[in-house]
């Protein structure tokens, strides 16, 4: 009962920060309402026992994407209007590509039975008594450590494009060179003079 | 639960040894003092030499929990997109040099996209075919865009990225449905499953088709074909030369493996959507080709053109149609190079044109280069006794051999349609009065190298065609026995 009660809160206040998020005029509460529609989905995985789902969820798409894209609607003027403009003109064509689509997916749901080898096929079972973080960090680095490390690399190639499309050394800027600050030698450029009073210094 | 296995190291030893070397020629290029571009590309070049020599006397089997397997068919894919990545290697460094474009990142990049490809070809679960296909993918993207000064390139990159990002979208949609209808990942388990009455569930065949779109865009094959012009024409010529002939021939290789393996049981199925794709692929590489005036957009209406029959080959849902399929990609990856190699020589007054009517007088002022063109133009249209020829001869023996015949017909016709374009491009070099005859002298020997043997290998396919064609059987009977 409970249970359910939560479930079609969630859902709702999901569904409806969906919804806002394509429908405000204003950018920044549209990846605010962004924000609302994460924190309810991991909710969501909460009840489904996903824990670590619901989790990365929060950290990653609220802490990292979320907020960069916040960054981007802040510092980048963008106007949406414009971008907006074409919707009238391509609201049928767009439109009745987006109810096919939802008619044919609402066929699959209708023949959907589970496969009657998804019991003894399935990738990794559950393994009874423990969390799901810790089932899926007993199979991570073992039985996906291929694909695992093939992720690390995917994301070495995007750092790599990320670095050679924006990266530009200026030959007019000065640097702070933190090898040679530490390099420097108290020695070479501190002179202790002992001053006799009423005598100057000479350097 | 898995643990780790020595075994599973030795099946992938090649893709191994290309990410531990992509990674330290990385750090060499990073930490040198002066950027020595190169250094690092003939590097590269030695990279992926050592690769293709430890593919090429490579062990057979799977590894990783049977996500990787490594068999005959992977084994020739992987050497010739080897052999294509380096070519197109041994191709870019001059032309970057010289257009001030040389960045020490674009061979690792390209070692990085390789690595991709050979993990793409050798994928044996939807997971592992998904990493394969990001790590292909995202170099190529920066590729595109990495002349990062030109309106042009970064147009290329951005429009190859967002729709590339849609194919990855479509792809996870289509797997997910399949995982969720097949209860499994594994291309061994999910061929025993839907072999039997699973494949006629919408849910699957939906999935399938996901599955199969995601793929032809990668092959930029009609409906999917509408990045291919513009991001051809955008990039610098040396990265449309590599998307020409590696990543196609890793996407080709790998359509065949997931509809030869999980989906073989829903042939009926697939081979409907394929043969559509193939027709469509082959009419408008026909047909939008002939009016255009750049030659890089002319490729790649005749790269879509290509895709298209080897398409034919795939339909015919047999060892015959997949040998022809093999044989057909390798014979479109030399002349590819060999082509792309000759508009890479298109330089007047040290300035690069990239126009059909620049070829102009090209007969007269530099025989050698425009008779190479032609060979290789004559190849493409399917003229005897050129390689191009026996390539579309052995697809269409396979589709009539399994009862294709209207795929077969419009093959046949769309060829004939496409040997206007081609021969255009002779009549052009021959007979055409130029404004201003013949290119720059090209001192670059690679370039001229990729040309030679492109060209010779185009020539003389006929007399001793025996090597590709037995090993491209015995790839053909690793997926269909």
């Amino acid at each position: 009962m409970i249970e359910a009660i939560f479930f079609y809160l969630f859902s709702a206040i999901l569904v409806l920060s969906a919804l806002m998020v394509i429908t405000a005029k204003n950018p920044v509460h549209a990846v605010l309402f962004l924000i609302l529609a994460f924190f309810n989905a991991a909710a969501l995985f909460v009840m489904l026992g996903a824990e670590f789902i619901a989790m990365t969820l929060v950290i990653v798409y609220v802490g990292a994407v979320a907020v960069l894209f916040l960054f981007v609607v802040m510092m980048l003027d963008i106007n949406f209007a414009a971008l907006r403009k074409g919707m009238k003109k391509h609201l049928p064509v767009g439109g009745a590509v987006g109810l096919l689509l939802l008619g044919e997916l609402l066929w699959i749901y209708k023949s959907w039975t589970p496969s009657m080898f998804a019991e003894q096929s399935a990738a990794s079972p559950m393994p009874e008594g423990v969390t799901n973080t810790h089932a899926l960090g007993q199979v991570l680095y073992t039985q996906y450590l291929y694909p695992f490390e093939t992720a690390g690399l995917i994301l070495l190639v995007a750092m790599i494009g990320a670095i050679t499309l924006t990266l530009r050394r200026r030959g007019d800027v000065r640097r702070q060179n933190v090898s040679d600050q530490v390099a420097r030698n108290p020695k070479d450029v501190i002179k202790v003079v002992k001053v006799a009073s009423g005598a100057g210094v000479e350097l | 639960m898995t643990a780790f296995d020595f075994h599973d190291m030795i099946v992938a030893l090649p893709e191994v040894k290309l990410a531990a070397m992509s990674l330290a020629l990385l750090l060499l290029a990073v930490v040198s003092k002066k950027e020595n571009y190169r250094l690092v590309a003939w590097l590269a070049v030695a990279v992926l030499a050592v690769t293709g020599a430890l593919v090429a006397c490579g062990t057979h089997g799977t590894a990783f929990g049977d996500m990787f397997v490594s068999d005959a068919f992977s084994t020739y894919m992987k050497l010739v997109v080897v052999t294509g990545s380096a070519a197109s290697l041994i191709m870019a460094t001059r032309y970057l040099e010289h257009e001030k474009a040389s960045r020490i990142e674009y061979p690792v990049l390209i070692l990085f996209a390789t690595l991709g490809m050979m993990l793409m070809i050798s994928a044996n679960s939807l997971i592992s075919l998904y990493m394969g296909l990001e790590l292909q993918s995202l170099p190529l993207y920066v590729l595109a865009a990495i002349r990062r000064d030109s309106v042009r390139s970064t147009e290329a990159g951005l429009k190859y990225f967002v729709l590339g990002a849609l194919s990855s979208g479509l792809f996870l949609y289509g797997a997910s449905l399949v995982y969720g209808f097949t209860g499994s990942v594994d291309f061994t388990q999910m061929a025993g499953i839907l072999q039997g009455h699973a494949s006629t569930l919408p849910g699957i065949v939906t999935g399938m088709v996901l599955v199969l779109a995601a793929l032809a865009f990668k092959i930029s094959a009609v409906p999917f074909h509408m990045w291919a012009p513009d991001v051809y024409e955008g990039a610098p010529t040396p990265v449309t030369a590599f998307f020409a002939i590696a990543p196609k021939v890793a996407a080709i290789a790998l359509l065949t493996r997931v509809l030869t393996g999980p989906f073989w049981g829903m042939m009926q199925e697939w081979q409907q959507v394929i043969v559509v794709i193939s027709m469509a692929s082959m009419l408008l590489g026909g047909v939008a080709a002939v009016a255009q005036t750049n030659i890089k957009r002319l490729l790649a209406y005749s790269s879509i053109g290509h895709m298209g029959y080897a398409l034919v080959g795939l339909a015919a849902a047999s060892a015959a149609g997949v040998q022809a399929v093999i044989v057909y990609m390798t014979i479109y990856a030399v002349m590819s190079a060999g082509a792309f190699a000759v508009v890479l020589m298109m330089k007047k007054d040290g300035r690069m044109v990239e126009d059909i009517s620049d070829l102009a007088g090209l007969g007269k002022a530099q025989p050698l280069l425009a008779f190479a063109m032609s060979v290789l133009m004559f190849s493409m249209a399917g003229i005897p006794p050129l390689a191009g020829f026996f390539g579309k001869l052995f697809v269409f023996q396979a589709a009539v051999a399994e009862g294709l015949y209207t795929l077969a017909l419009v093959g046949v016709l769309t060829s004939v349609v496409a040997a206007f374009y081609y021969i255009r491009i002779v009549k052009v070099m021959y007979f055409d009065e130029p404004k201003k005859a013949g290119f720059d002298a090209t001192e670059d020997r690679g370039l001229k190298f990729v040309l030679a043997l492109s060209t010779f290998a185009v020539m003389f396919f006929i007399v001793m065609p025996a090597p590709v064609l037995a090993s491209a059987h015995a790839a053909a009977l690793a997926l269909i026995p």
